[in-house]
């Protein structure tokens, strides 16, 4: 196939990523944070549009706040349940409290809706295991003088002006925090590794775990009244499905929420939809099965290592065979490549977000960033490392360059490149998983779902399927090295 | 006798230099057609520059080379290059390839039919005594002798107008290399193609060669048939090359 042919390829792979998800109009987008509440709100919109004659895409477990927020405002999700205090102190950065209307006024502006809240306040707040003996902590100024407790909080508390920069300021903490993964930090109370954690007062786990929450004594956390944050253009009827759910959900009836998937195992669609006909609601139950799931989310998760690893061995091969033979262009090459893969898998996903939004397009493209490494390097190498003799004698005895390239230089190189495109594709697997945050889906999914719920099994679901594919391309790759190289050369 | 000396090679006041380095100084250079000439001399003498000056792997600083009368600089690298058989110290095999596709990769890329490449592929290695079962050998799979003599199989596949052998029976054990050079001779007897062969091994210049071109420093010592430079060396280098290794 020529050059030609092979980018029109790509070209037309790329354009039908970017539009697939836009043409639908009837397709409301759904995003949530990473966490069981954000989930469970989420899952209870999406039912109401879906009775309402919509159809939803599932953009779940977003990887937080920033993340959902940049993707409403992008268009890449339509919705989103998101809690007023946030909205002031992490997005729009304001000191104070602002009611609701005067939050949809400010937003207005951005073309985005603050819709009716849902009834409960979510605040943060500060909590220890009650069977450690705590009993003279009541209040979070006791905490102030206590410096041999340990304080772990979530990355995003850690970061937030009403987390611990607020907290400090407010009651005059001292020291330096650690961070944990949410959902970890409860297991980790629970097992006196750590003695005070954030939580969000609607937590399910505070009675799953016997925690006792400390009195905000000096009011310092603002109020978190959860709401379905929109975009200005959702369609009327959609607001008013949404609008059935104003006031709907009280704090008590919000933890229940919440318990119902952390104690009794149930799905977030099976406590939404539990909900949504105790309040006689209309909404149309999800039918998804584990079997549906895991093929969906395997099919995402080769589509997203498949795509990017074509891309990256297209175009990794193509610049090896082109700066191959100058000296400058491979080194200064191979350095910028390398520095990409510096960059943790994370945070390059997160990178995307402002270039290309949410969803399977960054993902693809970080992948296929991630992958160029192994490709290029072990071309480049291979290439350049060829035995002189054999360049000096594919020139002497009248090969032409492309004909060097073709029937000399790449069948040699072959080994080294197919080991650095098995490399690629095993790495790709791995960190696809990770695509799960920035809303790609795949088999990340249930593994960001797991890590915010601390489900084990869930994790698993994600995690062994994963390996399963890792360890099925390696077998792939090397029958296929057999069928492509001669024994002497693998 | 009126003997008529036809030249296929003309070197013309050639200099190369390498690095600052004079590698051949103004040379002037007649090879005779259908004959085979041995250019002798110690490493870093300038014999190999003198074999990439004709397959123009490198271009002279000054001067100019003649293949059949045409400026070797002005014509298409890799068209003459293949009518030019090519074979290596070591043999140079692709070690990817079988030694029959080792032998046979010109001939495709040149669109032979594939009846006229195994008549030719047949032909050659019988001429070398290479038997039909190590056809589709590696060249790990092979002696080194067995290399060398494939190796010189793809340089005349083509049926080529010249022959440039680069130390091409080096590397292999005594006996192995009569041998190899009494079927490379055979061969050439058969087919007498204009050969330029470049060797440190008086013994082997003396064998196989009709002329012999002495060269040292990048500067022809002696250029004469062989008899004539056995008979009359022209200075005391030549001599001693001769008193010492025959």
């Amino acid at each position: 196939m020529s050059v030609h042919r092979y980018s029109r390829v790509i070209l037309v792979i790329v354009i039908y990523a970017l539009t697939v998800q836009a043409v639908n109009a009837q397709t409301l987008r759904v995003g949530s944070k990473n966490f069981n509440e954000s989930y469970i709100l989420a899952e209870i919109m999406a039912q109401v549009l879906e009775g309402a004659g919509y159809d939803v895409e599932r953009k779940f477990g977003l990887g937080g706040t920033l993340i959902c927020y940049s993707a409403l405002l992008e268009g890449e999700i339509d919705l989103y349940p998101e809690y007023t205090g946030t909205l002031t102190q992490a997005i729009l950065k304001r000191e104070g409290e602002f009611t609701r209307s005067e939050l949809d006024a400010l937003m207005s502006g951005e073309g985005l809706r603050v819709l009716p809240g849902f009834g409960f306040n979510n605040t943060y707040a500060l909590g220890l295991a009650k069977n450690r003996d705590f009993s003279d902590l009541k209040n979070i100024s006791d905490l102030v003088a206590r410096s041999d407790l340990k304080l772990v909080f979530s990355h995003e508390f850690l970061e937030r002006p009403d987390g611990w920069p607020g907290l400090v300021q407010r009651y005059g903490f001292k020291g330096n925090p650690t961070g944990i993964e949410h959902g970890l930090a409860f297991q980790a109370l629970a097992n006196g590794e750590i003695d005070v954690t954030d939580l969000y007062s609607t937590d399910g786990e505070i009675r799953r775990y016997n925690l006792q929450v400390l009195e905000d004594d000096r009011n310092f956390f603002p109020h978190y009244l959860a709401f379905p944050f929109t975009r200005a253009e959702l369609p009327e009827s959609a607001e008013r499905a949404l609008l059935q759910l104003s006031d709907a959900i009280d704090d008590d009836l919000m933890s229940q929420l919440n318990e119902g998937v952390i104690f009794e195992g149930k799905s977030f669609a099976e406590v939404a939809s539990g909900f949504l006909s105790s309040q006689q609601i209309s909404y149309r139950a999800s039918t998804s099965d584990w079997k549906t799931d895991l093929l969906r989310n395997t099919v995402t998760h080769l589509k997203l290592t498949g795509i990017a690893l074509g891309m990256a061995i297209f175009s990794g091969l193509l610049i090896s065979l082109v700066i191959f033979r100058i000296n400058w262009l491979t080194r200064s090459t191979l350095t910028i490549i390398g520095l990409l893969q510096t960059i943790p898998s994370i945070a390059l996903l997160a990178l995307m977000i402002p270039l290309f939004g949410i969803g399977q397009v960054p993902a693809i493209i970080a992948l296929f960033l991630y992958s160029l490494l192994p490709i290029v390097r072990n071309a480049i190498t291979a290439l350049t490392t060829i035995d002189p003799v054999l360049q000096e004698v594919s020139v002497a005895i009248g090969l032409t360059p492309r004909e060097q390239l073709r029937y000399v230089f790449v069948p040699l190189s072959l080994p080294s490149i197919l080991a650095g495109v098995r490399t690629a594709a095993v790495i790709s697997i791995g960190t696809a998983t990770l695509a799960a945050f920035i809303g790609a889906g795949g088999l990340g999914d249930p593994i960001v779902v797991g890590l915010s719920l601390n489900d084990t099994s869930l994790i698993l679901q994600g995690a062994v399927p994963a390996a399963a594919l890792a360890v099925l391309t390696e077998i792939g790759f090397e029958s296929l090295e057999r069928w492509l190289l001669p024994a002497h050369l693998r | 006798m009126l003997c008529l000396m036809v030249t296929a090679v003309e070197f013309q006041s050639v200099t190369k230099i390498y690095s600052g380095q004079e590698v051949l100084s103004n040379l002037d250079l007649h090879l005779e057609a259908r004959a085979t000439t041995v250019v002798v001399g110690e490493s870093g003498s300038g014999k190999s520059t003198l074999l990439k000056l004709i397959n123009a792997v490198v271009q002279p600083d000054s001067g100019t080379v003649f293949l059949f009368g045409k400026n070797i600089s002005e014509l298409d690298g890799p068209e003459h290059r293949r009518k030019i058989g090519y074979a290596v110290q070591g043999a140079g095999l692709f070690p990817h390839l079988t030694a029959h596709q080792n032998v046979t990769m010109l001939a495709k890329l040149e669109n032979w039919p594939s009846e006229k490449i195994e008549y030719r592929y047949t032909q050659l290695a019988e001429m070398m005594n290479l038997d039909q079962s190590m056809n589709d050998n590696y060249p790990h799979q092979l002696s080194g002798g067995e290399c060398q003599r494939f190796g010189l199989c793809r340089a005349f596949m083509l049926e080529p107008a010249m022959l440039l052998l680069d130390e091409a029976f080096s590397a292999i054990d005594p006996i192995t290399r009569t041998s190899i050079h009494d079927q490379f001779m055979a061969l050439r007897h058969h087919e007498p193609v204009t050969t330029l062969m470049v060797t440190h091994d008086m013994r082997e210049a003396v064998k196989l060669g009709d002329r012999l071109v002495i060269l040292r420093d990048g500067k022809i010592l002696q250029s004469a048939p062989v008899n004539e430079v056995l008979d009359n060396p022209a200075d005391a280098y030549v001599r001693h090359l001769l008193e010492t290794q025959l």
